[in-house]
């Protein structure tokens, strides 16, 4: 029994509108499943809610990014011009910094923007080139028109005959297990 | 009201009827399927031949210098900062499209933000390469950049030039990523679709096994609208730093405070104009007119002459300040713009940018396609010659006659400028055919609005 859960990633049910799976994710959550995972061909508002997803640390990251730019910006031109290589500009002040805002401005943005983009692709963990939900043949929906709901086996609740009973009761239009091949 | 929403029935964001998966067809199949027409290679060719051109032209800049250009003392910005200026301007529709709109909530942005982001890397790849070779040693420019190195030298960071260096290397980033995100999904969209082995490894690895699950939706909504909110500012920011490296010096004309907003409406005004000449043919050729419909171009004409008034008034501005200050040099560099030996391309810059698209006032004019594309054209052309005017007319005219001079371009100038263009075309026409140049997601998410209502 070991052997084959492990083989097995979960069972995936099909849908045909966002409304039904979005529905079906309540139920889910609603019996008890924590591991599970929806896929829609564009973001359905409220769905992440519905499967218990609710906060992302995407913001934090991006904040993090933009004060640490902002600080190498303004540090790298007073240390530049004050410090290291302190020269008289028109007898301005070494630390002339209305002069050092629009380049604290953009490293600011260059660093939220990379964090950010970074920090979405990371906690995404992508690159990930194999995933057991593609080994699913009408998963290539997933980026059309269906909307897949998909409950994992490492779920203290599922067992596979039981969970596959129960998504079929939400009116799924197929119930496909999904094979794990590592 | 009644007749807003009888236009609104009349000009749908997106033709009626379109489901999930026609939208994701016709869009993806451009890309997968279509075999390469005649049109789309005559095209390429040519262009392909006119960046030939600019590579000729910068090989021999290269070899002899800056001196096959037209410049010479005291006119050391010729055509180099003019292009430059012009094509960083074009490019901010791009960010303006999918950046602010975004944030505004405006639903018609969806179907021409992909392409306006391309066209915004593609304009600021052909501006960066102008200040590159104008520095004459192209091979040390990277002395731009702080970097430590043995002779212990940095960077002059109360320059505007400086800044420029990071303003523009950070928008070009920005713009990347945030047009790289977007694509994310469409990659996944395509890589699912396609037949072909290639193609599947291709986009395959692009969309780095993006899952469309739920989790990684949320995390992307969550960076969009944080790389929105991070590229409004910047894009105002970018010109506001570009008009900088006029308004910070005291040559006469450029020494004014109504630079940068003027600059930036400016920007917008050239951009929103070149978007309108790429999206007309390429909704045309590719029977796109369901998804980029009269309701997008109508809306892209009003931003324009909304622009185009912003520009109108700078110009007064101009005017009224340097009489309003009495500064003697200011008033007769005015004097000169309007009598001097390059008057005549002040008043062809007052026709294609100020008298022509006053028409944009008349509905008739904004559905009328061929009239969209020839004021599309004016008004690149107006902004071109705006900076024309800017940087020649003061440096030929600045404090003592003793200084003065005159500027004509050569045929290498016109053969930079000529290339870049070829460059930004070929650029648009691969990227036609290599990526999908509507983001499919979004428009699944507008079909899913548009039945919900």
């Amino acid at each position: 029994m070991t052997e084959q859960r492990s083989l097995l990633h979960g069972v995936m049910a099909e849908f045909e509108t966002p409304e039904q799976l979005l529905a079906a994710s309540r139920k889910a959550r609603e019996a008890g499943y924590k591991h599970v995972d929806a896929y829609t061909p564009f973001p359905v508002e409220g769905l992440a809610h519905a499967i218990g997803f609710r906060w992302t640390l995407v913001p934090l990251i991006t904040l993090l990014g933009g004060v640490l730019g902002g600080l190498t910006g303004f540090g790298l031109q007073y240390w530049c011009s004050a410090i290291t290589y302190p020269l008289n500009i028109g007898g301005r002040p070494l630390n002339s910094w209305p002069a050092f805002i629009p380049v604290t401005f953009e490293l600011t943005v260059l660093g939220a923007s990379i964090f950010s983009v970074v920090g979405m692709i990371a906690l995404n963990r992508l690159p990930q080139p194999y995933h057991p939900v593609f080994n699913v043949e009408r998963f290539v929906h997933a980026s059309t028109d269906r909307f897949f709901l998909c409950i994992e086996a490492r779920d203290p609740k599922f067992n596979l005959a039981e969970t596959s009973r129960f998504l079929q009761d939400l009116h799924a239009a197929h119930v496909i297990e999904v094979k794990d091949e590592e | 009201m009644s007749d807003s929403r009888e236009i609104r029935r009349l000009d749908p964001v997106l033709e009626p009827g379109h489901t999930y998966a026609s939208v994701t067809d016709k869009i993806a199949a451009v890309v997968l399927t279509r075999p390469l027409g005649i049109g789309w290679l005559a095209g390429f060719t040519l262009c392909f031949s006119v960046v030939m051109l600019l590579t000729v032209a910068i090989a021999w800049l290269f070899t002899k210098g800056v001196g096959i250009w037209g410049i010479n003392i005291p006119i050391g910005w010729g055509f180099a900062i003019v292009n430059f200026v012009w094509w960083i301007g074009i490019g901010h529709a791009g960010t303006l499209i999918s950046a602010i709109l975004f944030l505004l909530n405006q639903k018609w942005r969806t179907s021409i933000n992909r392409f306006a982001e391309a066209m915004t890397l593609f304009a600021v790849a052909c501006a960066g390469l102008f200040p590159l070779i104008h520095t004459g040693r192209p091979w040390m420019a990277y002395y731009m950049f702080p970097y430590p190195s043995t002779m212990g030298i940095w960077p002059q960071f109360r320059s505007p030039l400086i800044w420029d260096v990071f303003a523009v290397s950070t928008y070009g980033t920005v713009s990347l990523l945030f047009w790289y995100i977007g694509l994310l999904p469409d990659l996944a969209t395509l890589r699912d679709r396609a037949k072909q082995r290639y193609q599947q490894v291709i986009y395959g690895v692009l969309s780095l096994g993006w899952r469309n699950s739920v989790r990684h939706w949320h995390r992307y909504q969550s960076t969009y609208l944080l790389l929105a909110g991070l590229a409004t500012p910047l894009v105002l920011s970018v010109h506001t730093v570009v008009s900088f490296d006029f308004a910070i010096a005291i040559v006469p004309g450029w020494h004014t405070t109504i630079f940068p907003p003027y600059f930036v409406a400016g920007a917008i005004y050239s951009g929103f104009a070149m978007v309108l000449t790429i999206a007309i043919p390429l909704r045309k050729a590719y029977g796109l007119e369901g998804f980029i419909t009269m309701r997008h171009l109508d809306n892209m004409a009003k931003v324009m002459l909304a622009t185009g008034l912003i520009v109108a008034y700078g110009y007064f501005v101009e005017f009224f300040m340097a009489f309003y200050s009495g500064n003697k040099f200011d008033v007769f560099l005015a004097n000169q713009r309007l009598h001097g030996p390059y008057s005549h391309f002040y008043y062809a810059l007052l026709i294609c940018n100020i008298f022509t698209p006053q028409l944009l006032w008349f509905s008739k004019v904004r559905r009328s396609i061929p009239a969209l594309f020839v004021l599309s054209l004016v008004i690149n052309t107006g902004m071109w010659l705006e900076r024309f005017v800017i940087v020649v007319i003061s440096l030929t005219r600045d404090f003592m006659p003793s200084a003065w001079g005159r500027y004509s371009a050569t045929f290498w100038d016109y053969a930079t400028l000529a290339g870049t263009l070829g460059l930004f075309a070929m650029l648009l026409f691969l990227f036609v055919r290599g990526l999908p140049a509507i983001a499919i997601s979004e428009m699944r998410e507008l079909v899913h609005e548009e039945d919900h209502k």
